[in-house]
C-alpha cells in the first residue's frame, strides 16, 4: 500500500473527510458499547429512561451468571473442538488441493479448477437436504462428523483459491532442486512449499476459525442434543430462557464475541491482506 | 513422465474431486431427484413428478418468502455499495490513523451472527432500546421496528449496513491500487473532482465493483440467522426469509421433496444472477492487467470519455 496512491484534496477536504469518518467509526462502535454498557448493569437499571452509558455499579457477576444459567462451559468445549478440527482440515486440504492445481499438469485441470471457483457460488443451503440424507445414512446425526469432516474433502474453494494464487508466486526452481536432491512430489510438498505457506496458511486458519465460531445454520441442523450445542446454538436456547434477562443476554453475546475480537486484534496484519487478495485479484 | 505427473496431480486433487462428488455436485442432482417425490423421512418416498414444483407456483408463502429475500438483496446490495464505496473514497486520501480506523470499521463483520443478533433486537427494543431512545431526545417516537410489519425488513436492512466495513475495505484497496499519473494527467487537462471520479476512479475499480455485488448477492441471498432469531419470520410473515422457509420445510415439517424443489429454485436463481452479472461484465468492467498496450489504450479510452 503505497501513500503515493492516494487522491488528496485540499486541507478543508481532507479535514472534512476525516470527520465524516470520525463519525463513522463512532456510528459502527456505538452498538458495541451499547452492548458493553448493558452487560453489566444490574436488571433494575436495563429499563431505564434515559439509558446510564456507565453502569453503576458495574455488575460484573453478571458475566458469570450469562454463562451458567446454561450449561456455556460444555457448548464453549464444543465450539472449540468443532473450531478447531474444522481450521486443520480447511489448512491441510487446501493446501493440498491448491499445490495440485498450481504445479502439476494433467488433463483437465483448466475445467476442473473453474468448477472450483464455480462452487463459491454453492451455498450450503443448496445442497443441504442431500447431505443430511447422506450423514443420516451413516448415523452421523447429533454428532460434530457432519460439520468436522467436510472440511477434509476440499473444504472451501475460497481457501483452495487463495493457496493457488499463492503457490503460483513460489517460483518453481525452488521445486527443481529439490527433485534434483531426489525429493518425491509429496515430499517436496510437505517439507519445502507448506512451510514457505506459513503466512497465507495463518490467513486461512483465521478465516476458517471465524466462520466456524460462528456458523449457526449447519450446528441447527445437525446438532439435537444440548450436549452437543455450539456457543451460537447456545445463544439462542438462552434467548428463549425463563430466567434470562437483556443484562444477561449482552453478557453471553460478549463472552461470545471475545475469542474473535481478540484473534482479529493479534492477527488483523495477516487478515487485511488476505480480504484484500481475495477482493482484488479474485 | 508426463503421465506420472497428471497421476500425481489427480492425487493431490483428490479430496476436493471426493468432495465435490458427495458434498456438491452430487446433492444437486439428488436434490433435483429428491424433488420429484414426496418423503418425509419416515415413509417410504412417493413419485409425484413435477407436482411440487407445480404447488409452488400456488403456495403464498413460497412467493412471499421469494419477495422477502428478493426485496432484502434489492436494497442491501446497491446501499452497502454506495456506502461502502464513499467511505473508502474519504479513508483514501492521506487522513490520520487510517490503518486503525480500517480495523474498526470490520469489527462487525467478525463476529457471530447470532450474538449481532441478539445485540441488535436490543437496540430496536421498542421502548428501551438505542435507537428509539435516541429518536426520543430529537423528539420522535420511533415505530416498533422489528414488530411492526412494515419497519421490520428495513430494520434488517439497516443492521447488514452496520457489517459494511467487510466490502469497504476491498473497495478501499481497489483505490490505493489505482495509479497517480491517471490522476495527475487528467488534471493536467483540467478535469474537475466528478470527472475523475465517474472517469477514471469508476472504471478502474470496475472489477471491485463486480466481486462486490456477486459476493453480495450471494450473501442476500442466504439470509436466515437475522430474521430466525430476530424476528421469527414475522411479524405476519413480514420477514420470512427464503432460506427460512426452505428450513420449515425440510427440518421441522420434514418435507423433503418439496424443501428440495424449493432448493433447486435457490440454486436457478443463484445461477441465474451470476450468469447474467458476468455476462454483463465484459461490456463494463475493465480489467487492467490484461496487455500492457491494451492497459494504455484503456487508459487513454478512459481520459478521452
Amino acid at each position: 500500500m503505497r501513500s503515493g496512491n492516494r487522491v488528496n484534496g485540499g486541507p478543508t477536504t481532507r479535514a472534512l473527510s476525516f470527520l465524516l469518518v470520525l463519525a463513522g467509526v463512532f456510528i459502527v462502535l456505538l452498538p458495541f458499547f451499547w452492548m458493553l454498557s448493558s452487560a453489566f448493569k444490574p436488571e433494575s437499571e436495563i429499563f431505564r429512561s434515559p439509558p446510564q452509558w456507565i453502569p453503576r455499579p458495574v455488575q460484573w457477576a453478571n458475566l458469570l451468571k450469562s454463562l451458567t444459567i446454561l450449561p456455556f462451559s460444555i457448548y464453549y468445549r464444543n465450539t472449540a473442538i468443532i473450531t478447531a478440527a474444522t481450521m486443520i482440515g480447511d489448512v491441510l486440504t487446501a493446501a493440498v488441493v491448491a499445490y495440485g492445481f498450481a504445479r502439476f499438469r494433467f488433463p483437465g485441470r483448466g475445467m476442473l479448477f473453474i468448477l472450483v471457483l464455480s462452487t463459491l457460488m454453492l451455498p450450503i443451503q443448496v445442497t443441504i437436504i442431500p447431505r443430511f440424507m447422506l450423514f443420516k445414512a451413516f448415523h452421523w446425526l447429533d454428532t460434530f462428523a457432519p460439520i468436522i469432516v467436510p472440511a477434509y474433502f476440499g473444504g472451501s474453494a475460497f481457501y483452495i483459491f487463495l493457496l493457488r494464487q499463492f503457490f503460483l508466486t513460489i517460483p518453481r526452481e525452488l521445486d527443481d532442486a529439490a527433485k534434483m536432491d531426489g525429493l518425491g512430489p509429496f515430499a517436496i510438498f510437505s517439507r519445502i512449499i507448506f512451510p514457505l505457506a506459513k503466512p497465507a496458511l495463518a490467513i486461512i486458519a483465521i478465516f476458517s476459525f471465524l466462520y466456524n465460531w460462528n456458523d449457526f445454520f449447519v450446528p441447527l441442523i445437525f446438532l439435537n442434543s444440548e450436549a452437543h450445542y455450539t456457543v451460537a446454538l447456545g445463544l439462542t436456547s438462552l434467548k428463549g430462557h425463563f430466567f434470562s434477562t437483556i443484562n444477561l443476554l449482552m453478557a453471553a453475546s460478549l463472552i461470545a464475541m471475545l475469542p474473535c475480537l481478540v484473534l482479529f486484534f493479534l492477527a488483523q496484519k495477516y487478515f487485511m491482506g488476505g480480504v484484500v487478495v481475495t477482493g482484488v485479484k479474485g | 513422465m508426463q503421465r506420472k505427473e497428471a497421476a500425481w496431480g489427480y492425487l493431490f486433487i483428490s479430496p476436493w474431486l471426493t468432495g465435490f462428488v458427495f458434498l456438491m455436485g452430487g446433492p444437486i442432482i439428488v436434490s433435483l431427484a429428491l424433488s420429484l417425490f414426496n418423503w418425509d423421512l419416515l415413509s417410504p418416498a412417493r413419485f409425484v413428478g413435477f407436482a411440487n414444483f407445480s404447488r409452488l407456483l400456488h403456495d403464498r408463502l413460497f412467493w412471499q418468502s421469494l419477495k422477502v429475500t428478493g426485496l432484502y438483496t434489492a436494497s442491501s446490495v446497491p446501499l452497502s455499495l454506495v456506502l461502502g464505496l464513499s467511505i473508502a473514497v474519504l479513508m483514501n486520501q492521506k487522513i490520520p490513523l487510517l490503518s486503525f480506523f480500517r480495523t474498526l470499521f470490520y469489527l462487525p463483520s467478525v463476529v457471530s451472527g447470532v450474538a449481532v443478533s441478539l445485540l441488535w433486537v436490543w437496540i430496536y427494543h421498542p421502548e428501551f432500546g438505542l435507537l428509539n431512545t435516541f429518536l426520543k431526545t430529537l423528539g420522535i417516537s420511533g415505530p416498533a421496528w422489528l414488530q411492526d410489519p412494515l419497519w421490520a425488513l428495513p430494520s434488517l436492512v439497516v443492521m447488514g449496513l452496520w457489517q459494511v466495513g467487510g466490502t469497504m475495505i476491498i473497495y478501499l484497496a481497489g483505490l490505493q491500487g489505482i495509479p497517480t499519473q491517471l490522476y495527475e494527467a487528467a488534471w493536467m487537462d483540467g478535469a474537475n473532482r466528478p470527472q475523475t471520479f465517474f472517469r477514471i476512479t469508476i472504471p478502474m475499480i470496475t472489477p471491485v465493483l463486480l466481486y462486490n455485488v456477486i459476493v453480495g448477492i450471494i450473501n442476500s441471498l442466504q439470509l436466515f440467522t437475522q430474521p430466525y432469531i430476530m424476528t421469527a419470520g414475522g411479524p405476519n410473515y413480514a420477514t420470512l426469509a427464503y432460506v427460512m422457509y426452505l428450513y420449515r420445510n425440510a427440518f421441522q415439517w420434514f418435507k423433503m421433496g418439496y424443501a428440495s424443489a424449493l432448493a433447486w429454485v435457490l440454486f436457478l436463481l443463484l445461477l441465474i444472477c451470476t450468469v447474467l452479472l458476468l455476462r454483463s461484465a465484459t461490456s463494463w468492467v475493465y480489467y487492467e492487467s490484461e496487455t500492457p498496450s491494451r492497459k494504455k489504450d484503456a487508459t487513454k479510452h478512459a481520459l478521452r470519455k
